[in-house]
């Protein structure tokens, strides 16, 4: 056993360190240096989900029925698998529309309606505040196992710890929750450590599971050999118990109920939606949070029979064996741990319920009584952020009280899990509420009205009143006997459904109840203007960009509306939010207009201080709105989607101009190449035409030979210079396609022979044999014939230049394939090396080595091929290095359209 | 025995004309037709200054200046570069490369001679 | 930001409704059975490692190549590169 110092003392020196990660949290966030702005630890603060009743009530649950503490983790399992979608679409209107708490965000859904925000508040309140007791007793049954049984049982509530623990966990939700007024409801310093607990107790956890596995016993299989030896354990794990057959019903309901509880547990709601930094950040939490509830299952089971093999079944309560294990093995500090780890699991959830049901008690209970007392009348009264400060204060302290009380009344009467499961049921009344309100447009006030007073009715009566009557407060006959002898009406076993568990019996009922009252009365009536437009806003909240409709018509005084945030959002915020609109707007701030779009803003910013329905009451205070129609909502939209249809017109020629201008610059970009090649073509032959004259000038004493060189130097760099001038502009016409193209009926067989004869005089003078290999005829095409002429002596004069100076060859064949007809052009010289092969036909890559490269322009390749092209033919080469080239082209003999060209007579470019 | 000149250009008719300037001018001329042959030609024979075409096939005329300013053997030889390419960004690239002056072709014979004399002085 | 798109609710949905199917009657009971894996009975190494596949999947999908952004159909997103639409 321990001293209780020494457990206090650990306590509340852990409570210190809390403290001092939430400063650090919250200075650093005032800094604009978030320390949460990261998945892993967003992830973490979801671990708020684990609270005593998983570390503790999962052991218990695991020793007395095996299996069953498990669909609690599987739901939010299956949950997480949709939360890319549903999360997300929460935490993107929760920020657009300022929404900080769940009953706020149902409120707004149906029209920023205060009675809904109210019937919310009080839901959670009643079901959450025995959750907050079951924490309370996990804290103190933890610190009695640890110090051992006190010999005079507390019995003065002064000197109950416990009270203690509350009172301090409610001075840290205090400090830092209710700081200053965040206009997003966003708490970074408690985000912090929050994520911290939730690693302490999943180390601390998995601390014990190891310690009783491998310290205690010889391995998880050795667990489990001993287990099977004693025959009341060895049937734990399977899933028919004993005789009873297998609930599955109520397995799958569990399944259900913790995948709604993890989405609408008002502390889910405050980690997940309100203190979300970054949407993105859900696509990682999503898997990560998962993996987080599997990590502190894992040694669930071998904790709960580790507990019932060390010191037997019904010896020791099976809830604490988390930490009568370590203290019974002598592990002490080990025991510490764990308590720490559990005190951790106790406090996260505390402080993060508490904060976010004071925000909702402030904002949708106090205020709008507030309000109706008329005590803030629309002009008077100075600033009030202190007073809804102080307001959260209180709310917190009362729940936290309300919670000790609770625990102290009626704590021994019921098992953790049992009191979990009740609290799970009553927020599971708001899915088809809240769900629902986010994907149906067609749900209205009246049907979430009618879907939640009747689940909450049904929830009351069938599983809280029995949860009561079984404390002893009320007698319990009605249980089993139904009110007034009613049999049929029996809580349990309504209309006589006997065949379901309790808790699948309410929950089955309950939504019933809930969706077919919420469905129902949605179609029966139609909806208001305001609650359509609520609607669309909600469930579109994706579709729409910058241009959100704005539901609202009417006139403002923008003395009114700057004094009414003032007095909301304190002097210094609302000078600031003024300041940005007039900015946006670009008008100062005395000539704003208070037209729909600053209503609205202004409206949003109170609506994060005060909650949507309480900021729609102040407005209406100060404004003379016209009521809308459903026809005005109609028109809005139809404007907004007007603006939005321009919006994307004006983005689509945006991108178009911005592809020409790419374009454009690509273009310009290939013919600033193509200058600075055609700029060096140019300027070298002008460069030994200009040097050399310039040297004869200088010299006339320079020999005749020298001079008869210079001179012909010249004239050959003369020809080269005018053969390049004529072959770019031959390139430009064809490019830009104005060459004259003489089409006539050819005969290519009669071309290619004409064209060998007319170079034979260059092979004659290399010593190369020419072979030919025609067919006897082929088919007419129609073609320029002095263009293909020219295609043909450019490939004759390159397989001329490349042969080699003895046995150089070269072979012409033609082809008559069918469709087209194909020339080629082989020669055995030292062919084309592979790197250049892709660019032989790009204008200036003439082909071979420097020194030997017989003169060209680099420019009859790149034309042959553009006439090759423009018969709708293509030209390609062959070549291995070392073993030739073989230059060839293939013409079709029926052009489909484009190619051929004009017939006329007209001198064709020159070549 | 005159200073040593280099001329390296892949042009054959403008490699006649610079060595007929140059040994004009009364310099030992020296010719190399391709950029690797001019690297090895300044290691082996150490001329005091290159005439250096900046467009030649394989090794360019950039990267022999590149390797000749990395060699502390050779770091010290003078380099004018002679370009086709008028464009700013060949100046500059030249430059960068480590050339001592740098001329566009076509160039006037007199400035050329005059350059390289002061290159020499 | 485009990009946002990934993980594709389609794919999402399944994952669901195959973790549902997996861990609920008439599935489950394929698991109960006398047997062990390892020493461990097969129950909760079944339960375990379904649960284990399931986070798998999901972070392969919600991790996966961001070469496959943006892939259509997706009835639920932003239609254009609004991200940020806070006033």
């Amino acid at each position: 056993m321990m001293t209780p110092g020494m457990v206090l003392g650990a306590a509340f020196g852990y409570l210190l360190l809390l403290f001092t990660i939430a400063w650090y949290g919250d200075r650093r966030a005032a800094q604009g240096r978030s320390v949460i702005d990261n998945a892993t630890l967003y992830a973490l603060s979801w671990g708020v989900y684990c609270t005593a009743w998983t570390y503790f009530g999962s052991v218990g649950r695991a020793a007395s029925g095996g299996m069953w503490f498990l669909p609690i983790y599987l739901g939010p399992m299956l949950a997480m698998l949709l939360a890319w979608m549903v999360v997300r679409k929460m935490v993107r209107i929760a920020r657009t529309y300022r929404i900080t708490s769940i009953a706020d965000f149902i409120a707004s859904r149906y029209g920023k309606s205060p009675l809904l925000a109210a019937l919310v508040t009080l839901i959670t309140v009643v079901g959450i505040v025995p959750y907050i007791a079951l924490q309370l007793k996990a804290v103190s049954a933890g610190y009695q196992v640890l110090t051992g049984p006190s010999a005079a049982p507390v019995t003065a509530w002064w000197k109950d710890g416990t009270l203690y623990v509350a009172l301090a966990l409610a001075a840290f939700a205090v400090a830092f929750g209710t700081r200053h007024l965040d206009l997003a409801e966003r708490h970074e310093g408690m985000v912090a450590a929050i994520a911290f607990e939730s690693a302490v107790k999943l180390v601390a956890f998995i601390a014990v599971g190891a310690f009783v596995t491998w310290g205690l016993f010889d391995g998880m299989d050795d667990i489990w050999a001993r287990t099977e030896a004693i025959p009341e354990l060895r049937t734990l794990l399977r899933l028919d118990q004993s005789a009873a057959s297998f609930d599955y019903a109520q397995w799958f309901a569990l399944t259900i109920l913790s995948m709604l509880s993890v989405l609408l547990l008002p502390r889910q709601f405050q980690v997940m939606v309100v203190e979300c930094v970054n949407e993105r950040h859900i696509r990682r939490a999503a898997w990560l949070f998962p993996l987080y509830l599997l990590l502190i299952n894992i040694f669930v089971l071998p904790i709960a029979f580790g507990g019932l093999l060390h010191f037997g079944p019904g010896q020791e309560n099976p809830e604490t064996f988390i930490l009568s294990l370590p203290l019974a093995s002598g592990a002490h500090w080990l025991a510490l741990f764990a308590y720490i780890g559990g005190f951790s699991a106790v406090t996260g959830m505390l402080i993060v319920e508490t904060v976010a049901v004071s925000t909702m008690v402030c904002n949708d209970f106090v205020m709008p009584s507030l309000l109706r007392l008329g005590r803030f009348g629309s002009r008077e009264g100075g600033d009030l952020t202190r007073l809804l400060l102080n307001i959260r204060r209180t709310a917190i302290l009362a729940v936290l009280m309300l919670g000790y009380f609770y625990f102290r009344v009626a704590g021994e009467a019921y098992a953790l899990v049992s009191i979990g499961l009740i609290s799970f049921a009553a927020v599971a009344q708001f899915a088809p509420a809240l769900l629902g309100g986010m994907y149906w447009r067609g749900g209205t006030r009246a049907g979430a009205y009618g879907g939640l007073i009747g689940g909450f009715a049904v929830w009351a009566y069938t599983l809280m009143l029995p949860s009561v009557a079984k404390s002893g407060w009320i007698p319990a006959g009605f249980i089993d006997d139904g009110p007034f002898g009613l049999t049929l009406l029996a809580p349990e076993r309504l209309f006589g459904l006997a065949q379901l568990d309790y808790l699948t019996h309410s929950l089955f009922w309950s939504l019933l109840a809930n969706v077919s009252l919420y469905v129902g009365l949605s179609l029966a009536r139609s909806p208001s203007a305001r609650e359509a437009s609520q609607a669309l806003l909600f469930v579109d909240v994706f579709r729409r960009g910058g241009t959100e409709p704005v539901f609202w018509r009417g006139r403002a005084r923008l003395d009114d509306l700057r004094a009414l945030a003032g007095r909301f959002l304190g002097p210094v915020r609302a000078q600031a939010l003024f300041d940005e609109h007039a900015r946006e707007v670009g008008v100062p701030v005395p000539d704003l207009v208070a037209d729909a779009r600053l209503v609205d803003r202004v409206e949003r910013q109170i609506a994060g201080a005060v909650g949507t329905a309480s900021a729609r009451v102040m407005i209406e205070s100060v404004a003379q709105e016209e009521p809308l129609s459903i026809d005005d909502v109609l028109e809005i939209l139809d404007e907004a989607s007007q603006l939005r249809g321009y919006a994307r017109a004006l983005e689509e020629a945006t991108g178009e101009l911005r592809a020409a201008n790419e374009q454009l610059k690509s273009l310009d970009h290939l013919k600033d190449d193509f200058m600075s090649s055609v700029t060096h073509e140019l300027r070298t032959p002008l460069t030994s035409i200009r040097a050399l004259s310039e040297l004869m000038l200088d010299d006339p004493e320079m020999e005749a030979a020298q001079r008869q060189e210079f001179l012909g130097i010249i004239v050959s760099e003369s020809e080269r210079l005018s053969r390049l001038v004529n072959q770019v502009l031959d390139l430009a016409k064809i490019e830009s396609g104005h060459a004259e193209w003489h089409n006539a009926d050819v005969d290519l067989r009669a071309l290619v022979t004409d064209a060998v004869r007319a170079t034979s005089e260059l092979f004659r003078e290399g010593d190369v044999s020419v072979a030919l290999d025609l067919p006897e005829a082929v088919p007419l095409l129609r073609a320029d014939p002095d263009r293909l002429t020219q295609v043909m002596l450019n490939l004759l004069s390159n397989a001329a230049k490349f042969v080699p100076r003895a046995g150089g060859r070269v072979a012409v064949t033609l082809r008559d394939e069918g469709e087209s007809l194909a020339v080629s052009v082989r020669d055995n010289g030292p062919g084309v090396p592979l790197a250049e092969q892709a660019t032989v036909f790009e204008k200036f890559r003439q082909g071979g080595d420097a020194l030997t490269r017989p003169p060209g322009t680099g420019l009859g390749l790149p034309i042959s091929r553009q006439i090759v092209d423009h018969f709708g033919g293509t030209m390609w080469l062959e070549s291995e290095p070392g073993k030739g080239a073989c230059f060839a082209f293939r013409l079709p003999l029926r052009p489909d359209g484009k190619a051929g060209g004009n017939d006329n007579g007209h001198e064709s470019a020159d070549r | 025995m005159g200073t040593k000149v280099l001329i390296a250009d892949d042009e054959p008719n403008i490699v006649v004309s610079l060595s007929f300037m140059m040994k004009r001018e009364g310099y030992e001329v020296l010719i190399a037709r391709d950029g690797s042959e001019a690297l090895a030609m300044i290691r082996a024979e150490k001329p005091r200054l290159v005439l250096l075409d900046a467009m030649m096939p394989g090794m360019t005329g950039f990267d022999v200046c590149e390797a000749v300013r990395a060699d502390p053997e050779v770091r010290e030889t003078r380099i004018l570069m002679l370009t086709a390419k008028g464009r700013e960004s060949d100046v500059a690239r030249g430059l960068g490369a480590g050339a001592d002056a740098y001329i566009t072709k076509p160039f006037s014979t007199r400035d050329l001679a005059a350059r390289v004399r002061d290159m020499l002085a | 930001m485009r990009g946002e798109r990934r993980p594709r609710p389609q794919v999402l949905v399944a994952l669901c409704a195959a973790g549902l199917a997996l861990l609920n009657f008439p599935l489950l009971a394929i698991w109960d059975q006398p047997a062990t894996v390892f020493g461990l009975p097969l129950l909760p190494v079944a339960l375990f490692t379904i649960w284990a596949g399931l986070i798998l999947a999901l972070a392969l999908v919600s991790e996966g190549d961001a070469a496959e952004r943006g892939a259509p159909g997706d009835g639920t997103d932003a239609p254009d590169g609004q991200e940020d639409d806070r006033p």
